[in-house]
């Protein structure tokens, strides 16, 4: 049976911070707190997995050996134009509405 | 011979289209008796978030023209449900979160389309974890939904829905998905029969993603002919899904035989870990005996990378989550917050008020393995990890045909229970998640039921595990099948909702 250990890791306020930002979630002061514990676990099972033998081992892409699965580049209309724009929140016309970007 | 109304609750496919073909019931009075006992005991089970009564009943009556064409195809006006994960076009697709509460999507998946086309009949959309994050619907923006044989206790997850909607006879089968466990211990924890395909085997096309490199399209029925059957009309090359393989369908429900004479099957030591429960252990091993019975070569195979798979799962999922529900920003559909000031707060403060706990620690999780200086030492060296899990797996099934194994330790725990337990989930699907990253074949039988360790005097379902190797499906129906010629456990229903 493997033992699940973690060291406690100095992931700061900071690093959760920059990673909020990066994956463009807000999040309260307790939700930080309480996800900073949870990465520190992450963390741990890496040390775990560290102590697995992967040399000359490539990383899995995919489990099927897949790859570049071509097809035609053809149109075709679909008649969704309509409905796509129904469900945005904010619209007009024809287009999507957003907050200035610049 | 004419059915009793009630006897078709518990009906399978196969029974059902008899009764159809023949005319004792159509397919109209199918859908209405569903919808009936639906509407009677969802409010206890809480298996449904949307109940689709037009599109049902236009569909039933769709399905009695085709019938009366005797042009009826495997599963024309035989009633189903859907997790809320799969795109049904214009009816809510809401993945059990309030990011997408009213989200329609503007078309249906391959799967839902391939089902339209032999019409069959869509009785609802079925609560499962908030995104398919967990092994219980406790993460459901709707509540969790509650395991027909124990309505204080989890139907399993993430699929919870959908299983406790066969189980308690409110649907004759059911879409369901898999990435770490979320067919096989529903199923196992509702006493149903559960379908883990071979990844690459049915279209992803239209189901909201997981784990891109693992999310599998199953289904749970009454039987292990019933899952066959439904598995025909599902699989298949989708040009619509880049990761669906050639690899031919088979006639996997018309070629069944009774004895398992010359099959090798390993039992890894692994997948008995400590901790299981008594009666989980010894329900399992009965089974394996009943399939030596069969004809069945048993012999033990080890399989030493088990422990670390759900540590893999716990690094590559949130990755891949984190890439997924990027795509969920307020802007294209979806929950907006009302409170901004400029794009990005759109962006965070949609995310922020629209996920639930579980999606974002997942999200936060996966955006740290995957960013800059972290990319290498956390997701890469968890794929390869996982290449050596696949490899460890290949390599058995040169020595055997299919693996025997409980599928999760225990019977189902009562709700709030997993709250006390942050490892719930990893523990819960530890034995299911090596397979499911490997990508492989995978089947789950009801095998008897057990005494749960927190000591109530209440029996409950336990699952026997069938794995097989890629594109192994022909060899899981098989076992299955023999099995449940054998015995009688698929049989079994709850006693609660049987009139």
């Amino acid at each position: 049976m493997i033992l699940y250990y973690y060291k406690v890791m100095s992931i700061s306020r900071d690093e959760i911070q920059r990673i909020a930002k990066l994956a463009r979630i807000e999040l309260t002061e307790e939700e930080m707190g309480r996800f900073q514990g949870d990465l520190n676990k992450v963390l741990g099972y890496i040390e775990v997995l560290k102590a697995i033998n992967t040399e000359g081992v490539a990383p899995l892409a995919s489990v099927t050996g897949l790859e570049n699965t071509w097809r035609e580049d053809e149109e075709a209309d679909l008649g969704l134009q309509k409905a796509i724009i129904e469900n945005a929140p904010e619209k007009s016309g024809r287009f999507i509405k957003v907050k200035k970007v610049l | 011979m004419k059915f009793n109304l009630m006897d078709y609750a518990y009906a399978t496919i196969v029974e059902l289209r008899k009764a159809l073909d023949a005319k004792d019931v159509s397919s109209v009075e199918l859908a209405k008796f569903f919808l009936a006992r639906i509407k009677k005991y969802n409010p206890d089970l809480n298996a449904f978030i949307t109940v689709t009564e037009e599109e049902a009943l236009m569909q039933a009556r769709q399905a009695d023209e085709l019938i009366a064409e005797g042009k009826a195809k495997p599963l024309t006006g035989i009633p189903y449900a859907a997790k809320d994960l799969f795109s049904t076009r214009g009816i809510k697709t809401t993945a059990a979160s309030k990011i997408l509460e009213n989200f329609e999507p503007v078309y249906d998946a391959t799967t839902i389309r391939k089902l339209k086309e032999q019409k069959a009949v869509l009785l609802g959309k079925t609560n499962l974890d908030q995104f398919a994050h967990g092994s219980s619907t406790e993460t459901s923006y709707y509540g969790p939904s509650k395991n027909p044989w124990d309505l204080t206790r989890i139907p399993g997850g993430s699929s919870g829905g959908s299983t406790a909607a066969v189980a308690a006879g409110l649907a004759p089968f059911a879409l369901a998905t898999e990435t770490g466990g979320s067919i096989r211990q529903p199923a196992s924890l509702c006493g149903i029969s559960g379908w883990k395909p071979t990844y690459g085997r049915v279209s992803r096309y239209g189901v909201l993603a997981m784990t891109s490199s693992a999310d599998s399209i199953g289904t749970v029925t009454r039987s292990a002919e019933d899952l066959a059957i439904t598995a025909e009309a599902l699989s298949g090359f989708d040009p619509k899904d880049s990761t669906t393989s050639k690899v031919p369908v088979g006639s996997w429900s018309k070629n069944f035989h009774q004895d398992l004479r010359g099959l090798k099957v390993g039992v890894p030591p692994e997948y008995f870990p400590e901790g299981i429960e008594e009666d989980v252990e010894k329900r399992v091993k009965e089974a394996i005996n009943k399939i030596q019975s069969l004809g069945a070569e048993i012999r033990e195979v080890s399989l030493p990378l088990t422990g670390y798979g759900s540590m893999v799962y716990a690094i590559v999922t949130p990755s891949e989550v984190s890439s997924n529900l990027s795509r969920y920003d307020g802007i294209r559909y979806g929950h907006v917050t009302q409170k901004a000031g400029d794009l990005y707060e759109i962006y965070s403060r949609s995310r922020g008020e629209g996920f639930g706990d579980e999606a974002k620690r997942r999200i936060m999780t996966g955006t740290y393995a995957l960013s800059a200086g972290y990319r290498d030492a956390y997701y890469l060296k968890a794929q390869k990890v996982r290449r050596l899990i696949v490899d460890e797996f290949a390599e058995a099934f040169k020595k055997v045909d299919i693996l025997l194994c409980p599928s999760t330790p225990s019977v189902a725990v009562k709700i709030g229970g997993a709250a006390q337990n942050p490892l719930f989930g990893y523990i819960a699907d530890q034995l299911n998640i090596p397979s499911s990253l490997a990508g492989l074949s995978g089947l789950l039988v009801p095998c008897g039921f057990g005494q749960p360790k927190d000591g109530a005097a209440v029996d409950l379902p336990v699952g026997l595990q069938i794995i097989g190797p890629q594109w192994g499906e022909e060899r899981v129906f098989q076992v299955g099948f023999a099995y449940q010629q054998a015995t009688e456990w698929h049989k079994e229903k709850p006693k609660v909702f049987q009139n």
